[in-house]
């Protein structure tokens, strides 16, 4: 079975956020809330990297084990996916992701949160609703996996930094690239995230 | 140009290079030519995050919160919040249920040893009785709402299902939320108004001595508090103020905290809560199942003239001497 992940090659990374616009479009993200973003380490100085990050869809996803409804669970593809219907909005998720990815829309006074909302890897909602229908757009964005496709910011990526699909493959032609090259600053966010790391 | 002014541009060029070498350290390295190498410029992963808690950058939206790349930390609030909240607040509040259960088994309801009198004497009056009942009702709204983050999928989910499960937790969530106003202003009136009465005695350490009037055929002397009730009043005192101050700043996240404010706010809030609920525990305990004669102290005000003069004889004696002043009867039968 293919566990699918994200890789964004820092050394290809020219922070042109297309992937963040791609995200935004593909799944009609509200305003303010940002599934994915470019962040820039070292800016202006030599040794400059970008990164673009959203939801790493972890191997023991912490979101999910903190979450005090259980709304949040992994696919048997590795996606991390949760359910609008069931979440509270307390905001735990947040805390535990070591990558910022959840999102929360604000709903009332307070800092009161809305439903949670995150990268999908564009394989639609972890709700009840019909794969690839409109009501499960409307709440969770496309579900371009259901088709067989992969995520939007990765297949729009201008530079092929970002990747996304099958953790064997992309961590294969990340190697390959850090061997042609003879450079590479690391596959960001793996260690953390899926408890393994691209030894080249 | 004059020497002033270049003595000034000299300090000005010292200060900035002292300044920008006190940044984090992105070590710039050069390549065989003397010229900066970008590539052997770059730190990794593992380099940075040996350096700094959490790796930070640049982004261009204006959500601070973004600008953190990566922090590990997330993965040990994880950790802390499903392992040791639980195991640790089960491990109080039900081994403090445990205690309490033994304590009423072995020890039993402390009876009023003379019986009762049938005259009452004044104990607290209606609005420190108001205040009283202000901040316990609301620590029991709390403290069930708040229970329900940590222990209410392990606990109640299986039994309801989890849409009914999310409707109660979000009304839970609500309910905490608003409650906490109420129980900061409780608070913050039995602070003010019992604080006097609660100050430490020297007759605290006779009552202590003498067993705390748990010991049968040994009177224990106190004031208007003694040291147990004093102890729940600081503890109290301290655990309210620690439990609102992280409430606050979890009710308004990100106003001024980063994420590691925000991991140490709900760690302190749980931890605290639990030992805070435990403390009540005990103190429900004692005003109703454990003592005789005590509950209508908070309950309706008055109290059993035998009941204050075992368990609190010097306020009792106080109390007598303000109403006999202009030589009126000692206390009034009860009606």
């Amino acid at each position: 079975m293919a566990r699918m992940k994200f890789l964004c090659d820092a050394d290809r990374c020219i922070d042109c956020n297309a992937c963040v616009t791609a995200c935004k479009n593909e799944n009609e993200v509200p305003w303010g809330i940002n599934r994915r973003r470019v962040v820039t380490i070292n800016d202006g100085k030599p040794g400059e990297r970008s990164v673009s990050m959203a939801c790493m869809h972890c191997t023991d996803a912490p979101c999910a084990a903190v979450c005090p409804v259980s709304c949040i669970y992994p696919t048997d593809d590795g996606i991390v996916l949760h359910d609008k219907d069931i979440c509270i909005g307390c905001g735990y998720c947040f805390y535990a992701c070591p990558f910022g990815a959840p999102q929360y829309p604000q709903v009332g006074n307070f800092g009161s949160r809305g439903k949670m909302d995150k990268c999908t890897y564009c394989a639609g909602g972890g709700g009840p609703e019909a794969p690839g229908s409109a009501a499960e757009f409307e709440k969770y964005g496309s579900d371009r996996f259901g088709e067989g496709k992969l995520p939007m910011c990765a297949e729009m990526c201008s530079t092929k930094s970002l990747l996304a699909g099958d953790g064997d493959i992309i961590a294969q032609i990340y190697k390959e690239r850090v061997l042609k090259r003879g450079y590479g600053s690391g596959a960001w966010g793996w260690m953390t995230a899926y408890r393994e790391d691209i030894k080249v | 140009m004059t020497l002033p002014v270049s003595i000034r541009l000299l300090v000005l060029a010292v200060a900035w290079l002292v300044m920008a070498a006190a940044v984090p350290a992105y070590a710039e390295k050069f390549g065989p030519d003397g010229a900066p190498d970008p590539t052997a410029s770059v730190v990794d992963q593992e380099t940075l995050l040996k350096q700094v808690p959490r790796i930070e950058g640049r982004i261009d939206i204006p959500d601070r919160k973004a600008a953190v790349l990566i922090q590990p930390a997330g993965r040990t609030w994880d950790y802390f919040h499903e392992v040791l909240l639980h195991w640790g607040g089960a491990i109080v509040i039900l081994g403090t249920i445990a205690l309490l259960a033994l304590a009423y088994f072995i020890v039993g309801r402390i009876r009023i040893a003379g019986g009762r009198s049938g005259q009452k004497i004044l104990r607290f009056k209606a609005f420190e009785r108001f205040s009283h009942w202000l901040t316990a009702v609301s620590f029991v709204i709390l403290g069930l709402t708040g229970l329900n983050i940590t222990f209410g999928k392990l606990v109640l989910l299986p039994v309801v299902g989890p849409d009914a499960f999310s409707e109660i937790s979000e009304a839970a969530k609500y309910l905490h939320n608003f409650t906490s106003f109420a129980f900061m202003a409780g608070l913050v009136l039995i602070i003010v108004i019992f604080f006097k009465d609660n100050l430490p005695e020297k007759v605290d350490l006779d009552w202590l001595r003498q067993g705390g009037g748990f010991i049968k055929n040994r009177h224990a002397p106190a004031g208007r508090f003694n040291l147990g009730e004093k102890l729940v009043y600081w503890l109290s005192l301290m655990a309210g103020i620690v439990v609102s101050l992280s409430g606050v700043l979890l009710l308004f996240p990100f106003y001024g905290t980063d994420i590691a404010d925000m991991q140490l706010a709900q760690g302190a809030h749980a931890v605290v809560a639990v030992l805070f609920v435990a403390l009540i525990l005990a103190h429900i305990y004692i005003g109703t199942l454990g003592m005789e004669g005590a509950f209508e102290a908070m309950g309706q005000g008055d109290v059993d003239l035998n009941w204050a003069k075992e368990h609190h004889d010097l306020w009792l004696a106080r109390q007598l001497e303000k109403e006999r002043g202009p030589g009126r009867p000692a206390a009034t039968p009860a009606e």
